[in-house]
């Protein structure tokens, strides 16, 4: 193991930095809430940004051989999720089922 | 009781439940998080040391591999950096208003992580102080829970069960259904559609930023044209 001062350097380094990403934004941002720009792009940012975080996961999931049994699951979660009043729980634990079977059949 | 400790309660309550389907995926992460340092060859308390430092399940399993590497810090920052930069476009419509108390404001922003801004990102009304920080404090306990557990997992067992990660990908399709109910939506999907197929195919070892960057840059233009237009 690499010596104490290294981890204690890349700890605040990586702690400093993912701090101020977070922090500085909101900083930036507060005095522009009314501004049309900082409006619009809080309307239309949410839904694409929560697509692109599904397509990441999926392709990540969907790695190694297992991009058929990420499809399925994925469509359970969706169908389920639309069928059964949006009960995310539900639907999150119904795909993350089939998805754990599917992977784990012998 | 009094009144108003009844709907603190009732508030802590309602962020619990909020925070359990993501914790389905992020707790299975975690243990894999843990399981890595071990065999990484790290000692274990790097799984709670880098989960409150970055407290960002990605970065943390990159940084795993670089620091079991002595990659050097100014090249650990870089990765940081790039890693963690699409946290800058969250505070666009993250509900820290809700949130009064200093520290309970810089705890919020610290622990403002993916899923968090996905939560509030489909239902933007309706958060108060209580209900937002026993969701995010609900998240860190899975994830840092979760890498203890794939630490003492590491020594005992053969291993855990495939495919739980699955949760994650399985929430994010849920809360784009729940994000996309209104036609007014759907510039935003295809845009972010595009953005993240072109990401993959130019950019696939950096494909969750590269969508991100382009996805916002397309969004400005869209406001830029319709500004334009008037």
């Amino acid at each position: 193991m690499a010596d104490p001062w290294y981890v204690v350097g890349v700890l605040a380094v990586v702690l400093v930095i993912t701090l101020a990403l977070r922090a500085v934004p909101f900083a930036v941002l507060e005095p522009l809430a009314e501004s049309r720009f900082v409006r619009a792009m809080a309307a239309w940012m949410p839904a694409g940004i929560l697509l692109v975080l599904a397509a990441v996961t999926f392709r990540s999931s969907a790695s190694a051989g297992h991009l058929l049994h990420a499809a399925v699951a994925a469509a359970v979660t969706a169908a389920v999720h639309l069928t059964c009043g949006r009960r995310t729980l539900l639907s999150v634990g119904a795909g993350t089922l089939v998805f754990v079977g599917l992977v784990n059949l012998p | 009781m009094t009144p108003e400790h009844a709907s603190r309660r009732a508030e802590i309550a309602a962020g619990v439940q909020a925070s359990l389907a993501a914790g389905l995926g992020m707790y299975p992460l975690g243990v894999a998080f843990g399981l890595l340092v071990v065999q990484a060859g790290l000692p274990w308390w790097m799984a709670p040391a880098l989960s409150l430092a970055a407290f960002a399940g990605s970065l943390e399993l990159l940084l795993v591999g670089l620091i079991a590497a002595a990659t050097p810090v100014a090249t650990i920052a870089l990765a940081t950096l790039v890693v963690n930069f699409r946290h800058v476009f969250y505070a666009f419509s993250f509900p820290l208003r809700v949130v009064r108390h200093p520290l309970a404001r810089a705890y919020s922003v610290y622990a403002l992580i993916d899923e968090a801004y996905a939560m509030t990102a489909v239902r933007p009304h309706g958060w108060t102080s209580w209900r937002l920080l026993a969701m995010q404090v609900s998240f860190q306990v899975y994830w840092v829970g979760g890498g203890l557990t794939g630490v003492a997992l590491a020594t005992a067992l053969p291993g855990p069960i495939e495919g739980l990660e699955f949760a994650l990908c399985a929430l994010f399709i849920t809360l784009t259904l729940d994000a996309a109910r209104t036609r007014a939506q759907v510039p935003s999907l295809l845009l972010a559609g595009l953005a993240f197929s072109l990401a993959v195919v130019a950019f696939p070892d950096t494909a969750l930023l590269a969508a991100m960057l382009l996805f916002v840059g397309a969004l400005v233009l869209r406001f830029l044209l319709g500004r334009a237009r008037g």
